[in-house]
């Protein structure tokens, strides 16, 4: 029943806001419609149960406004509508979502908003999942609610805001109990069912090419392992091969973007069988595509790096250089082609300096490791 | 969505706040009930804007330890010495950005003090580390 309910508030609360219910009052609505279904549903689950919390909510939002004093007659007579047919449920899915992901609201706020009221999650499960107390995030989707409500929407809004937020929450990953990056995914397969967007799809295949590697990222320690060092038998063939077939499709449509050459190059490191036979040619000229689309620095970043197996490292540093070199994991880049053309003291320095820049403490370990494996090999530095 | 650590210092290798502050046990009972209560309401300013997460206060003493071999019990250097850097205790903070997490310090730098002016004390302001992300290639 759980199950089932948390499959179906989401589609409540986008028939009731699609009606023109405020969406703090709509959600409001819909989680007392939850409190009545878990009290008496136990007993028996109605014929129909999405009719069934469509038209308590419904009541529920009536109920709010009389006990406001507000003249709602016309809503009145909307909620009076007999429940929806299966054809409604079309748009619902990126109206609900291009709410909860708007601009006004930052992407903390629409992360938390958009897996409450449209992942069924918990507050308190996402507080958990976040590392702040419940009342904190409570405070925070209530907030995000308020911000909302105020706005104008007479249109589903802008997918390019919802995919940055669902890309957001994919890269949360798994924080104890709830794996964020299966919550993208699982909404990102409903948003691509909903639409005929090629970058919805790219974005699902991206999602599903990383999350395929999710088991080689980690050493049985709990260390940080690199693509180029991940144990390939571990990778889920299963699921690189549904992301290829979802890129394969968008790809097709000839509207190319951003998560879509994001999903072809990590198509192409997951098609290696090894790690010397990853078709870096390929990833450069997606790299090339990329960056056409999108002046992101990380992407000139990984581009370099990429050129750097291509051309070779010298290569590699002269587009390194061309790279902003505050940019997060630019020493990490610069220290590995450093060691590729054999200038092992250099590269040592240069981890050293990239561990003491990391931000997470995963990464800074890894970092360290490699100034220390060098260090241990290397010739001794020159006397100060 | 980054945690940062504000950290209030009892004293410190550089001046405490903008101004030479005199200790709290020379302040008058008013004076530190308003200082006391202003920290807790800027804890609830941030539990309603969604982003407080803990806050603790330190006593003023406390020893370091260190090991001292096997079997041998642990070695215990103090109290405090006079000169060194100690904290008073600590707010955490889940804010959008450095800026934001400078402003939350700077809030709390404002506590008043004797004749309820700010004290405008410094706040060390330290960032999380936090979980890689998923996708970095």
């Amino acid at each position: 029943m759980d199950d089932l309910l948390r499959a179906l508030m989401p589609q409540v609360l986008a028939v009731l806001v699609r009606r023109g219910t405020d969406f703090a009052a709509a959600e409001d609505a819909v989680q007392d419609a939850l409190i009545e279904a878990m009290r008496r549903w136990p007993e028996q689950i109605p014929d129909d149960p999405k009719a069934w919390l469509i038209t308590v909510a419904g009541r529920k939002v009536i109920d709010a406004q009389r006990a406001e004093g507000a003249r709602r007659r016309r809503e009145q007579r909307m909620h009076g509508e007999p429940p929806p047919g299966p054809t409604e449920q079309q748009d619902d899915t990126l109206l609900l979502l291009s709410r909860c992901c708007h601009p006004a609201l930052t992407p903390a706020s629409a992360i938390a908003l958009t897996l409450r009221a449209v992942g069924g999650l918990t507050t308190a499960q996402i507080a958990t999942a976040f590392l702040v107390p419940e009342a904190t995030m409570a405070q925070r989707i209530s907030r995000a609610k308020r911000t909302i409500s105020g706005e104008q929407f007479n249109r589903p809004g802008d997918v390019r805001a919802v995919l940055r937020v669902l890309y957001l929450i994919f890269n949360e990953g798994f924080t104890g109990e709830i794996d964020l990056a299966m919550e993208a995914i699982r909404l990102t397969r409903q948003l691509a069912a909903a639409t005929r967007d090629p970058e919805v799809d790219g974005l699902l295949a991206l999602m599903l090419l990383h999350h395929a590697r999710r088991a080689a990222r980690r050493s049985a320690a709990g260390e940080l392992v690199p693509l180029a060092a991940q144990d390939r038998a571990l990778w889920d063939t299963g699921m690189i091969a549904e992301g290829v077939r979802i890129l394969q499709a968008a790809l097709a449509a000839d509207r190319i973007g951003e998560y879509q050459a994001q999903a072809a190059i990590a198509a192409l490191h997951d098609d290696a069988p090894t790690v010397d036979e990853t078709d870096w040619v390929q990833i450069v000229s997606w790299y090339d595509t990329l960056l056409t689309l999108t002046d992101s620095p990380v992407a000139a970043l990984n581009r370099a790096v990429a050129v750097g197996e291509c051309d070779g490292p010298v290569a590699g540093l002269a587009a390194l250089g061309r790279v902003d070199s505050a940019l997060p994991r630019w020493h990490a880049a610069a220290a590995y082609l450093h060691e590729r053309s054999g200038d092992l003291h250099e590269a040592a320095r240069l981890y050293a300096v990239a561990a003491a820049k990391a931000s997470s403490e995963l990464e800074r370990d890894h970092l360290t490791r490699q100034a220390a494996r060098l260090n241990s090999g290397a010739a001794a530095p020159p006397a100060q | 969505m980054t945690k940062y650590l504000l950290l209030k210092h009892y004293r410190g290798d550089h001046d405490i706040a903008a101004e030479p502050l005199t200790p709290m046990d020379q302040w008058t009972p008013e004076e530190i009930g308003a200082h006391i209560q202003f920290m807790h309401d800027v804890a609830d300013e941030f539990r309603a804007l969604g982003e407080f997460v803990s806050a603790e206060g330190l006593s003023p003493e406390g020893t370091f330890v260190r090991y001292d071999g096997d079997g041998r019990p642990p070695v215990t250097d103090g109290p405090f010495a006079e000169t060194k850097d100690l904290i008073a205790g600590w707010m955490i903070v889940d804010v959008d950005s450095e800026e934001r997490a400078h402003e939350a310090a700077a809030r709390l730098s404002a506590a008043p003090g004797p004749g309820g002016r700010p004290i405008k004390e410094w706040i060390e302001v330290r960032q999380f580390m936090a979980a890689p992300s998923t996708i970095t290639d």
